[in-house]
């Protein structure tokens, strides 16, 4: 059975559509701007007191950097250890692998219920989706998926997956779909949630994870988490399965160092998450706690693809702290689903080609104003502005318009006698459209009609009024006498 | 710059005069080639730019530029053209490059220009002229030589506003929501004029604030110092 799609709804048109429909929601958009700025503000406070920042990024940057060019050594390394540790360890070449792996070992384990903990690789591969059509009920379990899983929504943050939700519209929907009373109360809310989700936790037989960082040094692997609610999936049910990308691996134990100073303060601006957790394998003694069974899926779905050339291997540096989202401009405005993929803001529209294909998400890297706010905070250094000029040139072919029109701009621009002269036609033209009446209505119309990006230009922003006289001719009509200002 | 706002060009000139300096214009040089090469169109680019290397690509004197995407563009070049002569001039183009205050500050080691503007004034931080050039203080230090002039700190100063080439065409309209973010901002600062140093982010600012009615105008660096 082939896992249905985990990208909403792409396609090279997609972001046009949904950003437009994002803009239109005022609730939105008030809440991606207050926590945004909360996030970003929070991570601007714990970096006042990390002095060393710099140095941990340029450290972190040359782990990622080392690892990931000899990541097929360090992966068997980490698959060797891992195995010794009673770990099992499957490998999933895409989304598909991936979900039949996991729905495989639960069938195995006889689950009828599975806990989940967050996760963005089981949401790039449609885990849910998957699960549910072999009649298994998963349930989310941290308190932002869980209230999406309700919603039947795709997260639009990578850590914050309810970050589009206001907490009216959590009461709202927990009134609807939980037949709780009504409340906005944040504390009620969480209580509500912390009630529905205890007996889930009990009940389940398999509970399954994320993954941060694999050690290869160790053969174990390392989850982060705020609200207690992955130790809880991960050591109640007999079985644990856990999800993650083959990039996750880090040589040593005592590279988490660094990562554990950057990842929290990024992310959520915390000087270390409340819950750090490392699995070493599943318990030896039947009289101890934990889960019997550990399996570790490791899915590459695109990943290797990207490990050819040292640019496009910089994205695959990533780990998932989301801080490029809160700055991002773009993603200020139209929040995550607009981009489609579960991946959102500028990471996502780097790896989204890489797991979607060109064809569909070609577009993203275009969703972009190349600000350079992302690289400022990325705690791995990732050149994400160079990363989607890259893909930028690579996608050309699809947009043949664009195409034309930059063809015909270079040959004009590289003459400069006509491009003054079309410069001067298009600065009396235009003119005459700023002039009122019949005339400025006509020219309007038809300089529209010959330049359309002027006229989406115009549409809602006005140009200045336009000179008489272009720079060069004031400059050969005495501007470049060497006289000094009066 | 050259052909819809060319008082901008005129104050640049009158105030490197101003400042001491002669200035040259080679009128073959028409644009530095960031519109195509920031839209994935390299071959395009390179052909443009290759008249920025033809007037300008040799000589020794500084190449200063009223606007930080453009000269943070001639500071790239060395990585579009990768071989030979192209490649020699493109690295005399790239190290000569300054942006305005940043020519004006550092080389010249000049902040009061003698101009008087009087008001309260905002300064927007460009994407290339902070992120690339690492401009920030310079505009603020000539600013606070003006007289009468009071400098406000906008929230989202540094934050982008909402250009970026083609990205203000192709999603125009994320473009003009990302600039009425940035404008709320700056008409809560209560200020009378948003300045800058790059062109194009005044084109969007201006062009917004004009379709709004505001009072608040978009003004040039160059404009301001350039008032007495």
């Amino acid at each position: 059975m082939k896992p249905l799609d985990p990208i909403v709804d792409l396609d090279a048109r997609s972001f046009g559509r949904l950003s437009k429909a994002a803009l239109a929601n005022d609730s939105l958009r008030g809440a991606l701007d207050h926590v945004t700025t909360e996030f970003a503000d929070r991570r601007e406070k714990a970096l006042s007191s990390a002095p060393d920042w710099e140095v941990w990024r340029e450290q972190a940057r040359a782990v990622k950097a080392h690892t990931l060019a000899s990541l097929d050594t360090y992966l068997a390394q980490f698959i060797e250890r891992a195995e010794s540790n009673g770990i099992q360890v499957h490998i999933a070449r895409d989304r598909e692998e991936a979900c039949k792996l996991v729905g495989k070992i639960l069938q195995q384990a006889q689950a009828s219920t599975v806990v989940k903990s967050k996760s963005m690789v089981t949401e790039e591969i449609g885990l849910n989706e998957h699960l549910l059509a072999l009649g298994l009920e998963p349930v989310e379990t941290d308190l932002g998926e869980w209230i999406i899983q309700l919603a039947g929504e795709k997260p639009s943050h990578i850590i914050a997956p309810a970050i589009h939700r206001t907490r009216q519209d959590i009461g709202d929907l927990f009134h609807t779909e939980l037949g709780v009373p009504e409340t906005h109360d944040v504390e009620e809310l969480t209580a509500i949630a912390r009630r529905f989700l205890r007996t889930r936790f009990a009940e389940a037989e398999v509970g399954v994870s994320g993954v941060n960082f694999l050690v290869a040094e160790t053969g174990s692997f390392l989850v982060l988490e705020n609200e207690g609610n992955a130790r809880l999936c991960t050591s109640l049910p007999k079985v644990h399965v856990a999800v993650t990308g083959i990039e996750k691996v880090i040589p040593r134990l005592g590279d988490l160092d660094v990562f554990l100073r950057l990842l929290p303060r990024s992310g959520t601006g915390q000087a270390m998450t409340t819950y750090q957790t490392l699995f070493s394998g599943p318990k030896t003694d039947p009289d101890s706690e934990g889960p019997e069974a550990i399996h570790l899926v490791l899915l590459d779905n695109g990943r290797s693809a990207q490990l050819s050339t040292p640019l496009e291997r910089e994205a695959l540096a990533c780990i998932r702290c989301g801080a490029c989202l809160n700055v991002c401009p773009v993603y200020k405005q139209v929040g995550g689903h607009a981009y489609g993929s579960v991946y959102p803001g500028p990471i996502g529209a780097v790896i989204t080609p890489a797991l979607a294909g060109q064809e569909s998400a070609g577009n993203l890297p275009h969703a972009s104003s190349l600000c350079g706010a992302c690289r400022d905070v990325c705690p791995v250094k990732i050149n994400l502005p160079e990363l989607l000029l890259d893909l930028r040139e690579k996608g050309d072919e699809a947009d043949r318009g664009e195409t034309w029109g930059f063809t015909g701009w270079s040959w004009v621009a590289s003459r400069p006698r006509l491009n003054s002269l079309l410069g001067q036609i298009l600065t009396r033209t235009l003119r005459l459209t700023q002039s009122s009446g019949f005339v400025g209505k006509c020219t309007s119309k038809l300089i529209g009609a010959l330049v359309p990006p002027l006229r989406t230009w115009q549409a809602e922003r006005v140009l200045p009024p336009m000179p008489t006289r272009s720079f060069r001719q004031l400059w050969k009509a005495g501007l470049d006498s060497e006289e000094p200002p009066a | 710059m050259d052909t819809i706002t060319p008082q901008i060009g005129v104050a640049t000139v009158e105030l490197l005069r101003r400042a001491g300096c002669t200035v040259n214009f080679d009128p073959r040089q028409t644009c530095c080639g960031q519109p195509a090469f920031n839209s994935g169109h390299r071959a395009e680019a390179c052909q443009v730019a290759r008249g920025v290397l033809d007037s300008l690509g040799s000589g020794s004197d500084p190449i200063v530029v009223p606007s930080g995407s453009c000269a943070a563009m001639l500071q790239r070049l060395p990585s579009l053209f990768e071989e030979g002569e192209d490649h020699e001039r493109a690295r005399s183009v790239a190290t000569r490059t300054r942006e305005l205050s940043q020519f004006l500050v550092q080389d010249l080691e000049v902040t009061d220009l003698g101009a008087r503007w009087p008001g309260k004034v905002t300064w927007h931080d460009a994407c290339h002229t902070l992120r690339e050039l690492d401009v920030h203080s310079e505009p603020r230090q000539l600013l606070s030589e003006v007289r009468d002039l009071e400098q406000i700190e906008a929230i989202g100063c540094d934050t982008c506003c909402g250009f970026g080439g083609t990205f203000a065409v192709k999603h125009a309209d994320v473009s003009v929501a990302m600039a009425d973010w940035k404008i709320r901002h700056i008409e809560k600062a209560g200020v009378k004029a948003v300045v800058s140093s790059d062109i194009s982010c005044l084109l969007q600012l201006g062009g917004r604030l004009r379709e709004m009615g505001s009072e608040v105008q978009a003004l040039h660096l160059a404009e301001v110092l350039n008032t007495r």
